[in-house]
């Protein structure tokens, strides 16, 4: 098992035809069981075509009717991204993931909002990862994004992070040392997202193939403080927990838009207290992630 | 992206919020025509900069004639203002406001911005206007009355007056206030705004209400649909580094030690300047060459951190995912060649073809030292600069 997504999703890809979507499209076909699950893209102008081999159609709706897909993948540029999300979730989907960096944040806060009255007039609830983020992997059966293929392994080690990079350091880790991941998953680093650290942490509590998790944040906003007081109370699994940005200046947007320090209950130091207090193991040195899992085992 | 008070309140006007009148200046002799134009016997003369606290640092000074004007406006324009929010050597004042007095009778605080929790806007209003709103919110959080504003409605005639009965605003001026809000909120929306401040907002002896001083920041991200915004950029205000590095796609931060960082990944940036940290020394900047770190933009990242004297050493730190390791080590080998790298450099390289990468390194002939993780990088760049 694994969260969200395994080898037998079919996944759409919103802006296939763009460059960065043609690029990523043919490594995910590439990865393991991505021949079967990437299977429609999306773009208006040329629907009937194919990339691929992969069928275009015009719209999402169109291409989850005509394919059973129920996840897609998001690489419209960033003007186009949040009607992008909207029409994920207007066709119904279960899982829509935002790739797509820079979307102004307006245009998110008024997805997002739209998505929650959609949900709260009792209309099928679409789940947004991202933007602004790798995507997500479940090793040796699917994966959706960009993170580099090759360095995961399969296993029993979940892995949610917002930064892609930094991700992809915790998951090599893991590899180098033996342990495997079930999923790996990367929220993103916009400061109005989809899931949250914690949406993530209940579904790998949940996961039965999940043993343990490794949980890293960034300074900026109250996100990784609300996932820990819930993993306090709930969560049966050990976790590592890293938040990067100890040095990082207040009121500096450090790259992405949401490592902002704008309170002070929202700096690295504070989130580590709150995340020690919760009955993670943290760590300020990032390299030894892997290692201070190992033995939590 | 910021911007002066008097261009924040220029937008303000424009979703018909009530100012004070304002001139914006250059020189003394503007500053003095400024006064004439205003008319009136009392004016206040402020300075222009982006850092808040300009009327503790000085920069805040009224004048009762227009000699007092030119005297004023000698003294300010020019002077390295210090504030809570400047460098220790403060920012120069390059540019004044002067504007007309007001009658106040009372000072309130009002905002909005993007509340990450609930995903709507929230508008903040406080009845201690004219202070720093983070002192408030610390010592007497009571005194900080919140909405929180679903964009599909906007701010409603209940939010509105909810805040302004909050913070205690007189039954006459109740409706203007409300208005004021809604105003602020639709600027907020239309502009892009990712904070709008007007502090103090005043209560006027016959009852009006005014922005007396304003605050507007602008998400980058939404910039390229205004480009009447981005018209009101200025430069001068922003750190030379940041600027061209922004020039080349390249986000960096000028920060106060003395280890470079060149890293790709913002979380990752910011972890190994943390481990720098953990082992002693301080990062002199934060660097993120995102995802196409190519040569050219490499080169340039390089020039752009050794421009800063304080550079004694630079750690190079990527995860080669798409982007391969021994692409980065090209990369990296070439621009050490053409800035003729003088100071010591740690380059630790993970991820796709990271052997390769390694041997070209090792086979440059420069002194390169290369490290297998993040800890070792920064144990060796502390040590080589020590």
């Amino acid at each position: 098992m694994s969260i969200y997504i395994n080898k037998d999703t079919k996944v759409i890809t919103q802006g296939i035809t763009g460059k960065t979507g043609q690029f990523h499209t043919e490594k995910c076909q590439e990865y393991a069981n991505g021949k079967n699950c990437f299977v429609a893209g999306v773009n208006p102008k040329k629907a009937g075509e194919s990339i691929f081999n992969i069928p275009i159609y015009g719209t999402v709706k169109e291409a989850a009717a005509q394919t059973g897909a129920t996840v897609s993948v998001i690489y419209v540029p960033p003007a186009g991204a949040a009607a992008a999300i909207w029409e994920a979730v207007e066709a119904d989907l279960d899982l829509a993931i935002c790739i797509t960096e820079g979307i102004p944040v307006r245009d998110m806060l008024e997805v997002r909002n739209k998505m929650k009255a959609k949900e709260a007039a009792g209309g099928k609830r679409t789940l947004l990862l991202g933007p602004n983020c790798p995507g997500l992997i479940t090793p040796d059966e699917i994966k959706i994004g960009i993170m580099p293929g090759h360095i995961h392994r399969k296993g029993r080690i979940g892995v949610v992070s917002r930064s892609g990079t930094l991700t992809y350091e915790a998951v090599a880790q893991l590899t180098e040392i033996g342990l495997g991941q079930s999923s790996a998953v990367g929220i993103g680093g916009d400061p109005i997202n989809g899931l949250k650290h914690i949406d993530v942490m209940k579904a790998f509590n949940d996961d039965p193939d999940t043993d343990a998790v490794i949980m890293i944040g960034e300074i900026g906003g109250p996100d990784e403080a609300e996932a820990a007081l819930w993993c306090k109370a709930n969560m049966k699994k050990p976790i590592v927990g890293f938040i990067a940005g100890v040095t990082a200046p207040a009121g500096k947007r450090m790259g992405h838009a949401g490592a902002l320090i704008s309170g002070g209950a929202d700096t690295a130091d504070a989130k580590l207290a709150i995340m020690e207090e919760c009955g993670f193991k943290v760590t300020r040195n990032p390299s030894e992630m892997a290692k201070l899992l190992k033995a939590l085992l | 992206m910021k911007i002066h008070e008097y261009q924040a309140k220029e937008i303000l006007r424009k979703y018909g919020v009530v100012t004070p009148r304002g001139i914006p200046c250059f020189s003394v002799e503007e500053a003095v025509k400024a006064a004439e134009e205003l008319g009136g016997s009392i004016w206040v003369v402020k300075a222009q900069i982006h850092a808040g606290g300009r009327g503790k640092g000085g920069g805040v000074k009224l004048a009762r004639s227009k000699d007092e004007v030119r005297k004023i406006a000698g003294e300010i324009l020019g002077m390295q203002l210090v504030t809570h929010q400047t460098s220790p050597e403060g920012q120069k004042v390059r540019r004044l406001m002067i504007e007309e007095g007001a009658d106040i009778k009372k000072e309130y605080y009002v905002a909005a911005l993007t509340d990450r929790a609930t995903q709507k806007v929230a508008m903040m209003a406080s009845s201690e206007g004219g202070m720093d709103i983070e002192e408030v919110a610390h010592n007497t959080p009571e005194k900080i009355i919140k909405v929180f504003v679903d964009p599909a409605t906007g701010l409603t005639d209940t939010q509105g007056l909810e805040l302004a009965r909050g913070i205690g605003v007189p039954e006459g001026s109740l409706d203007k206030a409300v208005d004021t809000f809604k105003k602020l909120y639709t600027c907020y929306m239309e502009t892009d705004a990712s904070l709008a401040e007007i502090n103090p907002l005043i209560l006027e002896g016959n009852g009006n209400i005014k922005a007396l001083d304003a605050k507007v920041n602008f998400d980058p991200n939404a910039l390229f649909r205004h480009p009447d915004i981005v018209a009101y950029r200025d430069l001068d205000e922003e750190d030379p580094a940041e600027i061209e590095a922004s020039k080349f796609d390249l986000a960096y931060i000028s920060l106060d030690g003395n280890i470079g960082c060149l890293v790709n990944g913002a979380g990752l940036a910011m972890a190994t300047m943390d481990t720098i940290k953990l082992f002693g020394a301080e990062p002199a900047n934060f660097l993120d060459v995102g995802g196409g770190a190519t040569t050219e933009k490499v080169t340039e990242a390089f020039k752009i951190m050794l421009k800063n004297p304080a550079v004694k050493g630079i750690l190079v730190n990527i995860f080669g995912g798409i982007m391969k390791c021994d692409t980065i080590a090209n990369g990296v080998v070439a621009a050490a060649r053409e800035v003729k790298l003088a100071v010591p450099l740690v380059v630790r390289m993970k991820g796709t073809n990271e052997d390769l990468g390694k041997k070209i390194l090792a086979d440059s002939g420069l002194p390169i030292i290369s490290a297998d993780t993040m800890a070792e990088a920064a144990q060796k760049i502390v040590a080589a600069v020590a």
